[in-house]
C-alpha cells in the first residue's frame, strides 16, 4: 500500500464520560495516526457513538485529556473540531430531506464561505465568486461518489443506500482532514456495502483523509481497517491490527462469541 | 452556410476533420458534461488534440495498418482516438465497454492489438487480467487517471502524457502528421467493427473510408443534416449505428456530438441538450412512454383529462398532419391547441422539443408505440442495415411512413430479393472483408457482388422494404405460400395481452399458433371485469380470455389478408398454453427468444391436436421452479378457431 501512515494526530487519554450515574466510557485511551483507517467496534451500548461524540466535541468527558495535533485540551468543542477539519456522518441519516443533493452538499461547504449573507442574498461581488468556487468543489465530490444522476433530486426521495452516500458526500464537501463515520454501512445490502467500502478506501487513498469509523459488519472492519479498538460496556478490551484483535480471547468472548 | 464537402480530396475522415477545422474551426464539434458543466471542443480543438494524440501514438510505435483497441463509454477523447488512429493510417477497433475480460480476449487476439486506449481503471484492470493471453498487447493508454496512482507498470500511459509527448513530436517534426494524413487512401480500412457473434465466433467487419463516407453522405443528404444539428451519443461505440451517427455523419456533415455525463444521466442530459437528430432502439422509446403513462396516472384529474382528450385528438390527426395529409380545419385547430397545452410540454419533458429526425432500428417497433411519437409531432422513422452495410440499407422517407416497413432503399443502395426471399444488397457501403476470414467473406458476398443479409423480406408495390423474418426461419406452407413465423408472431405480440407467440405452418396446409398471455395485462383486464382467477393456468383457460385473444388474432388476420405476400398465412387455429414459456425449462433462450424446434418437440401432442381438428387436448408438463424444485402443470386446453379472410388487396391497412 502506497499511502504512508504518519504520526499520531489524535491522542485520547483516560477518557471517562458519565451521564448521571451511567458510565458510558470509563478510562479509555487510544490514538489515531494520520492517514489511517481506525475502526471502533463493540456490542450495542458499548459506547462507540459516545466516543465519536467526544472526538468532535458534542460530549464533554468528565475526566481525561485529548491531544489533537499536539495541542492538549480537556475536551473538544464542535466549532473548533469542524474548523480543525473534522467532519462526520451519523448513524441515523441527518440530511435536509427536502433539499436537493446538490444543496445538501453545498451546506457541507458552509464553513468555507466567508462573505456576508446579504451579499449572498444579492448574489453580488465576492459572494458570486465564492459560490462558483464552492460549487466546483461540490461537483468534484459528486463526480467522486458517482451521484451525478441524482444531483437535483430531493434527498427524501432517494433510497436509503444513496442517502448514506450523499451524507458521506456532505462530509467530504468540507474537505475534512479527519472523517468520523458512524455505521456508514448499516442497513445496506451487499452491493451497496461494497460500493461504500470502495468509496471509503478511495477517500483515504486519494485525499489522505484519516478515517475513524464505527461498523458492525466484521468482514468489512477486518478488511479495510488499519487498526481496530474494541469497546465493551464502556471499557476498552482490545486494540491493535485486525489480526491481533481477531485472536484476542477477551474480544472473542465479548463480541465475536465464545469459541467452544 | 458552407455546403457540405463532396470534393474528391475529402475522401478520408482525417481529411474531413482538417477541412472542418479550417471551415468551421470555432463551431462546437463535441461536448461532454463534466463537473456539472457542458465542456465544449471546437473543430479546431478536436483537430489539434487529435493530431497531438496521433503523434503520441506514433511515438509509442503505432504505425500504418496497426489496429487500435478503444474501450469505454462515449467520450470525446475516445472518439478523437479513432480519428488519431486513422490519421496514421491505422484502424480503430472499438470494443464493447461492458464486456467481461474473458470476452475481450478473442477480439484482442483476433485483431492483433498492440495498443489500446481505454476509459478508466475498470477497463485497465480488465486488460491486465487478460494480458498474459494477449502477448501482442504492448501499450495501454487510459483517459481517466482516478485510481491509477499505484499502477507502476511501464506499459501503462496516461492520456495527457501521451498527448504531451505528441505535442513535442509535432513541434520537432511539423510536417509529419500532414504527410501521414496525405498518404491515406479512401479505400483504406477506416474501422473494424466486430459482429456480436450470436452465431459462432465474432467476425471483424472491415469498412473503408469510402464505405462509411458514402453511407454518411447518403444519410446526410436524405435527411438534410447540417452543421447546426446536435446529437446525443450514448449507445456503445462498438456498435455500427453509433459509428455511423457519431463519427461518420458527424464528421461528414460537421454537426455536434454530445457525450452524456454518465450512463445514468442520459435522460437528464437529453433534456439539457435537446438534440435535433436522435437515435434510440425501440425499448428506449417504450420505457419513455411507460414513464409518461405512469406519471399521468398520478397526475391530477384536470391534467389527466386534458392529456387523454388531446391524445385522442393526436391519435386521430397527429401523424396525418406530420405527413402533410389533408386534415379538417377543426382538427388542425384542436391539434394546435394541443401542441400548446400537451404535446409541446410533453416533447420538452422527453428532451425532444428540437428533434427534426429521430430513428429507431434493431427490433420491431410496435405500431401503437410508433404512432404515439409520430402523433405528438416527433418525426420518428425506421431504418434498416447491418454492421456489414454501415447500418445503411433502407431509410423511411419523410411523409412516407409505413409502420411495418423499414422504408425505401437508401440513396446509392440496390436491393434484390433472392428466390428464397432473402434480401440481397449492393452499394458503396458494403464491407471490404471480414478480417482474416476470406471464406466468410466469400460466403457473405455472392458472385454478383451482392451482400446476403440473412433476412427475408419483400418490396411492396410502392418500393418499401418489409422485413419478415430471418431467412433461415422462413418456410413454406404445403400450398406453396411463403411462411414467415416471426412476422406473424411480432404482429401478435404487439397486442399488450399477448406476451409470446409461436406459429407453426412449414409443410402444413395452414398456420396454427401457441399463445402465451401477458399475465399483467390480462390479469388487470380480468380484474376490471370481475373475473376471478387463480394463477396463470386458470386465467389462460377462461373462456373470456380465449375470446379476448381470438379478437387479437382476428385483427392480425385482417392485416395479413391485406398483404399479398402473407395473405395465405393467416392464423386458423390457436391455443393458449397452460404455462409461460420459460428459459429455465429451455423453451426460451436467455435473451428470451423462442427455441422453436424444442417447443415443437416438447408440445408435439398439442400441435397434433391443432392440425387434427380436435376441440381440446389434455396436457401435463413438468416445470422447474426458481428454487430448483420440480412440479407438474396439467390442463385441458381448448383449441380456438379464428376467423380468416379472403385475400384483400387494400394496401391502406398497412399505413401508419
Amino acid at each position: 500500500m502506497a499511502r504512508q501512515i504518519g504520526e499520531v494526530i489524535l491522542d485520547l487519554r483516560n477518557i471517562s464520560l458519565r451521564f448521571g450515574g451511567v458510565k458510558a466510557l470509563s478510562d479509555i485511551s487510544f490514538d489515531v495516526r494520520e492517514h489511517e483507517i481506525r475502526a471502533i467496534i463493540g456490542p450495542n451500548g458499548a459506547g462507540k457513538s459516545s466516543m465519536l461524540n467526544v472526538i468532535n466535541g458534542v460530549y464533554r468527558p468528565q475526566e481525561g485529556e485529548i491531544i489533537f495535533h499536539g495541542e492538549h485540551r480537556r475536551d473538544m468543542n464542535t466549532h473548533a473540531a469542524a474548523a480543525a477539519g473534522i467532519a462526520r456522518t451519523f448513524q441515523n441519516i441527518a440530511l435536509f430531506k427536502g433539499m436537493s443533493v446538490l444543496d445538501n452538499l453545498m451546506a457541507g461547504r458552509n464553513l468555507k464561505m466567508k462573505s456576508h449573507f446579504i451579499q449572498h442574498a444579492l448574489w453580488w461581488g465576492p459572494a458570486k465568486r465564492e459560490e462558483l468556487e464552492n460549487r466546483k468543489k461540490v461537483e468534484e465530490v459528486i463526480d467522486f461518489l458517482e451521484i451525478e444522476h441524482i444531483r437535483k433530486t430531493p434527498v427524501g426521495r432517494l433510497p436509503y443506500g444513496l442517502q448514506k452516500r450523499v451524507e458521506l458526500g456532505r462530509a467530504l464537501a468540507a474537505e475534512p482532514k479527519m472523517l468520523l463515520l458512524d455505521e456508514p454501512m448499516a442497513g445496506m445490502n451487499v452491493e451497496e456495502k461494497q460500493d461504500m467500502c470502495r468509496f471509503i478506501l478511495d477517500v483515504n487513498d486519494q485525499f489522505g483523509t484519516t478515517i475513524v469509523l464505527i461498523e458492525h459488519d466484521m468482514g468489512v472492519v477486518m478488511d479495510i481497517s488499519d487498526r481496530v479498538v474494541v469497546l465493551d460496556y464502556g471499557r476498552k478490551i482490545g486494540d491493535g491490527v485486525p489480526d491481533e484483535v481477531k485472536n484476542n480471547p477477551e474480544v472473542i468472548s465479548a463480541y465475536l462469541g465464545t469459541q467452544h | 452556410m458552407a455546403a457540405t464537402p463532396d470534393s474528391g480530396a475529402l475522401d478520408t475522415f482525417p481529411r474531413l476533420l482538417m477541412h472542418h477545422a479550417r471551415v468551421r474551426g470555432d463551431r462546437p464539434a463535441m461536448r461532454e458534461k463534466d463537473l456539472g458543466i457542458w465542456q465544449t471542443w471546437t473543430w479546431a480543438d478536436v483537430a489539434e488534440e487529435t493530431q497531438a494524440l496521433a503523434c503520441g501514438l506514433a511515438e509509442l510505435g503505432f504505425k500504418r495498418g496497426d489496429r487500435l483497441a478503444i474501450v469505454g463509454d462515449n467520450r470525446p477523447r475516445l472518439y478523437g482516438a479513432m480519428l488519431a488512429a486513422q490519421m496514421l493510417g491505422g484502424i480503430p477497433v472499438p470494443m464493447y465497454q461492458d464486456a467481461v475480460a474473458a470476452e475481450m480476449v478473442f477480439v484482442l487476439q483476433d485483431a492483433g492489438i498492440h495498443v489500446a486506449i481505454v476509459e478508466d481503471q475498470e477497463q485497465v484492470d480488465k486488460l491486465l487480467e487478460v494480458k498474459d493471453q494477449c502477448p501482442e498487447l504492448l501499450h495501454i493508454i487510459y483517459d481517466e487517471p482516478r485510481g491509477m496512482r499505484h499502477y507502476t507498470q511501464t506499459f501503462l500511459h496516461g492520456f495527457e502524457e501521451v498527448v504531451a509527448a505528441g505535442r513535442i513530436h509535432n513541434r520537432n517534426q511539423p510536417d509529419f502528421i500532414a504527410q501521414e494524413i496525405a498518404q491515406g487512401k479512401s479505400a483504406d480500412v477506416s474501422v473494424m467493427l466486430y459482429t456480436s457473434g450470436t452465431t459462432g465466433k465474432p467476425k471483424g467487419v472491415c469498412q473503408s473510408h469510402h464505405a462509411f463516407i458514402s453511407a454518411a453522405r447518403g444519410g446526410s443528404e436524405f435527411d438534410g443534416l447540417r452543421d447546426t444539428d446536435e446529437i446525443l451519443s450514448y449507445l456503445p461505440m462498438a456498435w455500427v449505428g453509433d459509428h455511423l451517427f457519431s463519427i461518420a455523419q458527424a464528421i461528414y456533415a460537421g454537426f455536434t456530438v454530445n457525450c452524456p455525463e454518465s450512463g445514468d444521466t442520459v435522460m437528464t442530459d437529453l433534456r439539457e441538450i435537446g438534440p435535433t437528430y436522435y437515435f434510440a432502439p425501440p425499448r428506449v422509446f417504450e420505457n419513455m412512454l411507460t414513464q409518461v403513462m405512469i406519471r399521468m396516472e398520478d397526475a391530477g384529474a384536470i391534467k389527466r383529462g386534458m392529456f387523454h382528450y388531446f391524445m385522442d385528438v393526436a391519435k386521430r390527426c397527429g401523424s396525418e398532419i406530420l405527413d402533410g395529409k389533408p386534415v379538417s380545419t377543426a382538427d388542425r385547430l384542436l391539434y394546435a391547441l394541443g401542441t400548446l397545452l400537451v404535446y409541446g410540454p410533453l416533447r420538452n419533458v422527453l428532451g425532444m422539443s428540437r428533434i427534426r429526425v429521430a430513428y429507431t432500428a434493431g427490433a420491431a417497433i410496435g405500431p401503437d408505440l410508433f404512432r404515439f411519437y409520430r402523433s405528438i409531432g416527433i418525426n420518428l422513422k425506421q431504418l434498416y442495415g447491418q454492421t456489414e452495410t454501415c447500418a445503411y440499407v433502407c431509410l423511411q422517407p419523410d411523409r412516407q411512413i409505413k409502420f411495418d416497413s423499414v422504408g425505401k432503399p437508401a440513396p446509392g443502395v440496390e436491393i434484390k430479393i433472392a428466390a428464397n426471399g432473402e434480401i440481397l444488397v449492393k452499394g458503396p457501403m458494403l464491407l471490404t472483408e471480414y478480417y482474416k476470414r476470406p471464406e466468410a467473406t466469400a460466403e457473405a458476398i455472392n458472385a454478383e457482388g451482392y451482400f446476403m443479409t440473412g433476412d427475408a423480406g419483400f418490396l411492396d408495390h410502392e418500393g418499401h422494404l418489409k422485413i419478415i423474418d430471418r431467412a433461415k426461419d422462413v418456410g413454406k406452407l404445403s400450398g406453396g405460400a411463403v411462411f414467415a413465423p416471426n412476422y406473424i408472431e411480432n404482429k401478435l405480440k404487439f397486442f399488450q395481452y399477448i406476451k409470446e407467440a409461436v406459429c407453426f405452418g412449414h409443410d402444413r396446409d395452414m398456420v396454427c399458433a401457441f399463445i402465451n398471455i401477458d399475465m399483467g395485462a390480462v390479469g388487470n383486464w380480468a380484474e376490471r371485469r370481475h373475473i376471478a382467477y387463480a394463477g396463470y393456468t386458470d386465467l389462460a383457460c377462461k373462456a373470456e380470455v380465449q375470446e379476448l385473444i381470438r379478437e387479437c388474432v382476428e385483427k392480425v388476420n385482417v392485416e395479413l389478408a391485406a398483404d399479398d405476400m402473407v395473405a395465405d398465412t393467416q392464423v386458423h387455429r390457436f391455443l393458449i398454453l397452460h404455462k409461460e414459456l420459460d428459459p429455465d425449462d429451455d423453451e426460451l433462450t436467455r435473451t428470451r427468444k423462442v427455441r422453436r424446434g424444442f417447443v415443437a418437440e416438447k408440445y408435439a401432442v398439442l400441435i397434433a391436436a391443432l392440425y387434427e381438428g380436435k376441440t381440446s387436448q389434455f396436457i401435463e408438463t413438468e416445470v422447474k421452479f426458481e428454487d430448483g424444485r420440480r412440479g407438474k402443470v396439467a390442463a385441458d386446453l381448448r383449441i380456438v378457431e379464428a376467423a380468416t379472410l379472403a385475400r384483400t388487396t387494400a394496401a391502406a391497412m398497412g399505413t401508419a
